[in-house]
């Protein structure tokens, strides 16, 4: 095209070309950007103005239309000097409710107690916990707390109440009015002091002890048989031969943490130790005790003293002792008294029956085997349980008499747990000034004039000595949430002492423990440690070992006859989560599947199957119960025919409002017996209504159909071939052909392994997680829909002893009277070849470089495939939104509640998928600590929260690319298989067989069809 | 070449074109009748159930659903892939029989393909349902992203599910429109309203019926009829492989593709039957859907439905074969035996047994009869998902995971809405659409049903 000139200057440029041009100047300069860029960065028209106008207009107005909640998040104005965001603090303390024991380690979050672990450093737990301590924590952010004084249901203030209780306790014991501080057990020192101290005050004044579920029998047994009146020390740990009676020691009786300590330690086995205890069970109900027995044996409770006169006479024949006429047993008990009386010195014979009869029997017999001073020992004696029930019920009658002029209920609830609550209420009027030292304000409390609230013991100090010379402190984690106070203090407040309980103990501590140590020069120091250890273990005195006095069996020879109650013999029993009732607002412990039934939120009448069918009863059936309250019938494997069990606990009506109304009251089943409350000794008529009541369970099927879930073997086979039992692993092992390579981790390849013969069900590991892991609770409804949140659950299978393998069996099918039962807890196996990664679409779940199987909560859509392609189901689904949702009114629907969540774990959303993360967080927490500190990590460092809960320590965590680890050499034991390993999971879990204490060839021999 | 001697005319009467279009747009030319508003109606109110159990399940979550732990599957995937197979008759149809030169199909493609839309719209709902966060669903499509960027896993099925069900579908939907072009041309033409004109004016993009647009218009429908079939195969594949890749005794099967494909055809032909036979009866059709019509796809069932009882021996005998635990318990204690008893032989019956009678020409021939076993075979299929879904999942590897399923109403709810929602589409299909195509009818005409000395007399020589 032609090209016209305007100038000769402009000619010159045409001609030169258009490199001459002069390069227009940036406006202004911007770093790292090239020219063209900040041309176009700075080129702006209208149309781009206008652009962007309409744009962010649009964007604001959807993003101020969308409601996002305000949240206040309030810095700390003072920090206090040990507190850091972000890191958990750990305090050591004490659990005791007057009930179970524990000494715990508390872990902290911005100021709010979260998390309870045992204390390792105690050596009557070393560190393990159970289901109700765990669940303790939630406790204290309990809604139904009482929370500040009230008068006549009426709220007032510390000042009025004390002012008033003063004046009145005054006058009372001016007049020598009778003064009574009924309490439950007390272990602590100091509080002992207290009531000295309120003694001296008001000198009218007397304490009773109060314990729901009575041992009372044993301390009259021993004060009659050893002149000691005293629960000794039983030493699992070093029988050989343990012989049970109703008796649940690894689930609730006296001690059950400790107790299944040390019978962890007697069924662990390996290369360097090639003995087992051998357990017999006989019992009434299915007991978690029972079902970990090597030779279980079902009788009713009235033959239990038969059978146990039978055991003597056959020991005492040996040994030329006295023996005492009895009926002939109903079962056959040669073999346990050959047993015993071989291993004398190294058994223990243990009855829960709380009867002074049964307890002088079980006593003499650890006394001719020669027990004393060694399984059975009172070097030691335990401190809780220090009820007595014939003085309780002596008081009832006083109270109901008029005479007593006040009465201080502390710790207590007799007005739902007394056997004749009806009685107590009504005796509680004639009483003039009540006062009631509660948590809560149950139905004793309600009773009372004066309701004055107790601190939660994550308030409290306090100081206890459960068995003697073993002492622990509690100390406050956080400070009072409410306007309560702590009950010792209130009585030294009454007392007219400084109310002070802090250095109340501290002076106790000074004038009695100091002196016993050497080790600390001032008391400041021997107290800060201690805090911060949370016990101090006196040695044990050495005592000689008592005789036993042959005379009072002698004397009440009459009494050892069986008395057979007309009708189905009734069993009450305590269940683990729930226990006497104390925790039953806890929702944790609601929704934790019992071990054996794997029901949750009810009790129920368990029965023989076999019983049951004859009378027409099925299971859910609603019966009524002695014509006065209905419960649902359960078909219990285990249960002897003709008899039920029910479980205590439930039937609570002012517990609060995840406790009330589930389930009935059965305390009144109770009775006062040769001088003692028992619990078996009652009878009952079922009536059936016609009417069905569903009972939520998260297991329905009970068999394992022949598959080689569990592998198990006996000691002699084990003996001579550790993998006896397990013979299928080494051929799936064989079989393994796969085109893929087989995963390499670099670093850490994480792994847990589960020993089958260690873990006795006792599900401390459920709560443990759902404390941790911020599970949601979902009620009966939801678990009965089988939706249950839990990332652990313990799967509990019976078997008989013969080959079973007709098809399809339930329990409406399967009718042992008296299977085997075994516990496998299955959480994420974390495959590292996982059938849920390849199918998610979104992937949500990737594998981690550490061999972990990850969920990723923001990228889930919820398609569930994950789910149906997890052969173990262990993925779980937010099927509602559990937070803040009334239809879900449990510890996610309150803030108070909430503030137990565990900072470190999200709080999963509806309609995402969940499941065990190993505890993601706290390999996390350990790996930065030593990577801050410049070191590798120790072997057993980082814990999972179910493998820190175990009491047994049957689950083991660690490292499996280190061959040093636990876990390593676990996973190279011969009893170790991987569940469902046929499938080529290549599961980061495994299991180690579990070799059961008995003859060879009786075991069911079903995986190798 | 169509041969009208050996196998008679396709379409009866001796139609002249004019005859043709008459005749076809006559129900919608006519004002619509009470039944249709009466079934419009019932519908309408079914259609609301579903609306009202979606916005339930949205609203408060899956947990409304009779789904749990264990079965995290029930009525939404069952429903979801009977949904889909019976959305294999239109294309399948069309596509396969116009690849095969079929002649016959050109009475009854359009309203298979109507069905066709109308079903994978059921179905597509159904996935995203399901999910528990459909929020979030678009995080299902590979998009470039700020996070990461992230994106979906391509191992999983359920990826290629969206992939190929939102290709299918509008594959399929953009197929039967661009078949009747040259319809609404003619519904143009001959409407009187000038409303009607514009909005099918609009719809025909002008058609004008030139040399050139026929031209173009039969490459394009070979063209799209050809990318499209092998579509028919990959979806159902697909969707096979949601259950055959996983580890679940029952799914876990390499059968899977072929047998569901050939299922999916199965019910959808079957559900072609069950319109084609209502709609011949009463718009009075006979003429174009004929009795050979009916005859051909029952032909066709048979021979299916001997394929489907070849599968499910074959699923059987592999469990035996393989002496695999699971396997040989899904499907001896909870298929042919145990819980799901019902489920599987009414799956086995319908599908398998029941169809066995079309061998007999007298069944063949016999509208009420087809009609009912049009009917089982649907009800057959869906049973044979129920069965794939729940048994494998209510009693796998661990025995203390069985556990039980029944739906809620809110799944049922979802379902009727479906098949409301089908209704409707089948009713607005059969008032404003041409039920069939009649430019195709009228390309076949000459060579398949025009009964003329002359063409007789080329016969017989």
């Amino acid at each position: 095209m032609k090209k016209y000139w305007k100038s000769l200057e402009e000619l010159k440029d045409i001609q030169a070309g258009p490199e001459t041009l002069p390069e227009p100047l940036p406006e202004f300069s911007i770093e790292g950007l090239t020219e063209e860029e900040v041309s176009n960065k700075i080129k702006s028209n209208r149309r781009d103005f206008l652009k962007t106008l309409g744009f962010s207009i649009g964007l604001a107005a959807a993003a101020s239309s969308c409601e996002v909640p305000v949240r206040k998040a309030i810095p700390y104005l003072n920090n206090p000097e040990e507190a850091k965001p972000g890191m958990s603090l750990h305090y050591a303390s004490t659990f005791f409710d007057g009930h179970d024991f524990c000494p715990v380690v508390v872990k902290v979050r911005e100021g709010r107690p979260i998390k309870v672990e045992g204390n390792e450093l105690s050596h009557i737990t070393c560190g393990g916990t159970s289901a109700r301590v765990q669940a303790s924590v939630l406790n204290l952010y309990d809604s139904a707390r009482q929370k500040h004084p009230m008068k006549n249901g009426e709220v007032a203030g510390w000042q009025q109440v004390d002012d008033e209780i003063m004046e009145k306790l005054r006058e009372i014991a001016g007049n020598e009015g009778r003064i009574v501080i009924l309490s439950s057990s007390v272990v602590s020192p100091s509080t002992l002091k207290v009531f000295e101290d309120f003694k001296a005050k008001y000198p009218t004044t007397e304490v009773f002890y109060y314990d729901p579920v009575s041992y009372s029998a044993i301390r009259m047994a021993n004060k009659s048989t050893f002149d000691k009146p005293a629960i000794p020390s039983y030493r699992f740990d070093k029988a050989e031969v343990i012989v049970g009676f109703n008796c649940d020691f690894l689930g609730s009786w006296l001690s059950p943490i400790e107790f299944a300590k040390q019978y962890a330690k007697t069924r662990e086995i390996g290369e360097d130790k090639q003995t087992m205890s051998k357990h017999y069970q006989f019992e009434s109900y299915m007991s978690l005790t029972g079902s970990n027995a090597d030779k279980r044996v079902a009788i009713k409770p009235s033959d239990e003293i038969t059978v146990m006169l039978n055991l003597y006479n056959k020991i005492a024949e040996k040994s030329d002792m006295p023996l005492f006429d009895a009926a002939p047993s109903p079962v056959n008990i040669d073999e346990v008294a050959e047993d015993l009386f071989n291993h004398q010195g190294k058994s223990l014979v243990v009855s829960g029956t709380n009867d002074i009869y049964i307890q002088a029997v079980v006593n003499a017999i650890n006394f001719l085997l020669a027990n004393l001073g060694g399984t059975y020992n009172f070097e030691r004696t335990l401190n809780t349980k220090k009820g007595c029930d014939q003085k309780m019920a002596k008081l009832v009658d006083d109270m109901e008499a008029g005479e007593i002029n006040a009465l201080i209920l502390y710790n207590v609830n007799p007005a739902y747990d007394y056997f004749d609550v009806q009685k107590f209420t009504d005796a509680v009027k004639k009483v003039g000034l009540t006062i009631a030292i509660s948590e809560v304000n149950d139905e004793t409390a309600r009773l009372a004039e004066y309701v004055c609230p107790d601190h939660h013991y994550l308030e409290s100090w306090n100081d206890a000595e459960p068995y003697t010379g073993m002492f622990s402190l509690s100390q406050p984690t956080i400070r009072s949430l409410f306007e309560t106070r702590q009950g010792q203090e209130s009585l030294l407040k009454w007392a007219g002492l400084e109310p002070n309980y802090l250095e109340y103990i501290k002076k106790y501590w000074e004038e009695n423990l100091f002196d016993k140590q050497d080790q600390y020069l001032t008391f400041h120091d021997f107290w800060i440690h201690t805090l911060q250890n949370g016990i101090y273990e006196l040695e044990a005195e050495t005592k000689t070992c008592p005789l036993y006095d042959f005379e009072f069996l002698g004397v009440n020879a009459n009494e050892l006859k069986p008395q057979k109650p007309e009708g189905l013999e009734l069993v009450l029993y305590e269940k683990i989560g729930i226990g006497s009732g104390k925790q039953a607002n806890n929702p944790w412990l609601q929704e934790l599947p019992d071990p054996i039934s794997k029901a949750v939120w009810d009790n129920y009448v368990a029965i023989s199957p076999k019983y049951a069918r004859e009378n027409g009863l099925t299971q859910e059936d609603l019966v009524k119960v002695n014509g006065s309250f209905e419960l649902p019938i359960l078909y219990q494997p285990g249960q002897p025919y003709g008899t039920v069990s029910i479980a205590i606990g439930y039937g609570r009506q002012h517990g609060g409002k995840v406790a009330n109304g589930l389930g009935k009251n059965v305390y009144a089943f109770s009775k006062l017996v040769n001088g003692s409350r028992q619990f078996n000794k009652g009878s009952v008529t079922l009536e059936k209504t016609g009417e069905k009541y569903p009972i939520a369970t998260t297991q329905t099927y009970h068999s394992m159909e022949g598959r080689p879930l569990i592998r198990e073997t006996v000691l002699d086979k084990w003996k001579a071939d550790p993998a006896s039992g397990n013979e299928l692993h080494a051929i799936n092992e064989k079989k393994r052909v796969t085109l893929y390579k087989k995963p390499v981790y670099e670093g850490f390849h994480w792994g847990l392994s589960v020993d089958l013969n260690k873990c006795i069900g006792c599900s401390a590991c459920v709560t443990a997680c759902q404390a941790e892991n911020n599970i949601a609770v979902i009620g009966k409804e939801e678990v009965k829909n089988r939706r249950i949140m839990h990332w652990i659950r313990i799967d509990r299978y019976y078997s008989t002893a013969e080959p079973d393998r007709q098809g399809p069996e339930d329990i409406h099918r399967i009718e042992p009277d008296n299977p085997e039962v075994v516990h496998q807890p299955v959480m994420c196996q974390h495959c590292d070849n996982a059938p849920c990664e390849n199918v998610c679409p979104v992937a949500a779940t990737p594998h981690s470089k550490e061999g972990l199987n990850q969920m990723a909560y923001n990228r889930c859509i919820g398609t569930r495939y994950c789910m149906n392609n997890c052969p173990y189901r262990v993925r779980r689904f937010n099927w509602y939104r559990y937070v803040t949702n009334d239809k879900f009114d449990y510890n996610f629907n309150e803030e108070l509640s909430r503030m137990v969540l565990n900072p470190d774990v999200t709080v999963r959303e509806r309609g995402v998928v969940e499941k065990c993360s190993f505890c993601i967080q706290r390999i996390q927490e350990k790996k930065l600590d030593a990577k801050k500190e410049g070191r590798l990590l120790k072997d057993g460092e980082i814990k999972p929260a179910c493998v820190q809960s175990c009491p047994t320590k049957a689950l083991v965590f660690g490292d499996m690319n280190n061959a040093d680890t636990m876990v390593a050499r676990d996973m190279e034991n011969p009893r170790m298989y991987n569940l469902l390993e046929e499938l080529h999971t290549l599961a980061s879990v495994g299991y180690l067989t579990k070799v059961r204490n008995k003859e060879a060839g009786h075991e069911h021999d079903d995986h190798h069809a | 070449m169509y041969n009208k001697s050996f196998r008679g005319v396709l379409i009866k009467g001796n139609k002249t074109y004019g005859q043709i279009t008459s005749e076809i747009l006559a129900p919608q030319e006519r004002k619509a009748p009470l039944w249709w508003f009466v079934s419009m109606g019932i519908s309408t109110l079914g259609m609301l159930i579903g609306i009202y159990a979606i916005f339930i399940t949205i609203s408060q979550g899956i947990g409304t659903w009779g789904v749990n732990n264990s079965i995290g599957w029930g009525w939404g995937i069952i429903n979801f892939v009977w949904w889909i197979g019976i959305g294999h008759a239109g294309t399948a149809f069309s596509i396969f029989l116009l690849i095969l030169r079929q002649k016959w199909r050109t009475s009854i493609n359009r309203a298979a393909e109507a069905m066709t839309v109308v079903a994978v719209i059921c179905a597509g709902m159904f996935p995203m349902l399901h999910m528990g966060r459909i929020w979030m669903a678009f995080f299902i499509f590979p998009y470039p992203n700020s996070r990461g960027p992230l994106w979906v896993n391509f191992n999983s099925p359920l990826f290629w599910d969206v992939v190929a069900i939102s290709t299918y579908f509008m594959a399929s939907a953009t197929f039967w429109y661009l078949g009747m072009i040259p319809d609404l041309a003619t519904v143009r033409d001959r409407a009187k309203s000038k409303i009607k004109k514009a909005i099918y004016g609009l719809l025909s993009f002008g058609w004008v019926g030139s040399a050139r647009s026929w031209l173009r218009f039969e490459t394009a429908a070979i063209i799209m009829g050809g990318l499209t079939a092998p579509l028919v195969i990959a979806v159902h594949s697909i969707v096979s492989m949601d259950f055959a890749t996983s580890v679940m005794a029952g799914w876990h099967t390499t059968v899977f593709p072929p047998y569901f494909v050939i299922g999916a055809i199965f019910s959808g032909f079957a559900m072609v039957l069950t319109l084609m036979i209502i709609i011949r009866k009463v718009f009075k059709f006979q003429d174009y859907v004929t009795e050979g019509h009916i005859d051909a796809i029952g032909r066709i069932l048979t021979f299916i439905s001997l394929i489907m009882g070849t599968a499910y021996s074959t699923e059987i005998f592999i469990a035996w074969y393989s002496g695999m635990e699971g396997e040989l318990y899904t499907f001896f204690h909870n298929r042919i035996a145990g819980d799901h008893t019902k489920a599987f032989w009414t799956m086995v019956s319908c599908n398998a047994i029941i169809p066995q009678l079309f061998w007999f020409k007298k069944i063949r021939h016999s509208m009420t009869m087809v009609f009912i076993i049009s009917i089982i075979i649907n009800i057959g299929m869906w049973f044979e998902r129920y069965v794939i879904v729940i048994t494998s999942l209510t009693k796998d590897y661990l025995p203390s995971n069985w556990a039980s399923y029944t739906p809620t109403w809110v799944e049922i709810g979802i379902f009727v809405g479906t098949l409301s929602i089908f209704v409707i589409g089948v009713l607005l299909f059969i008032r404003y659409i041409p039920m069939m195509a009649m430019s195709e009818l009228k390309m076949i005409l000459k060579g398949t049903s025009i009964i003329t000395n002359s063409n007789k007399s080329k016969d017989h020589e």
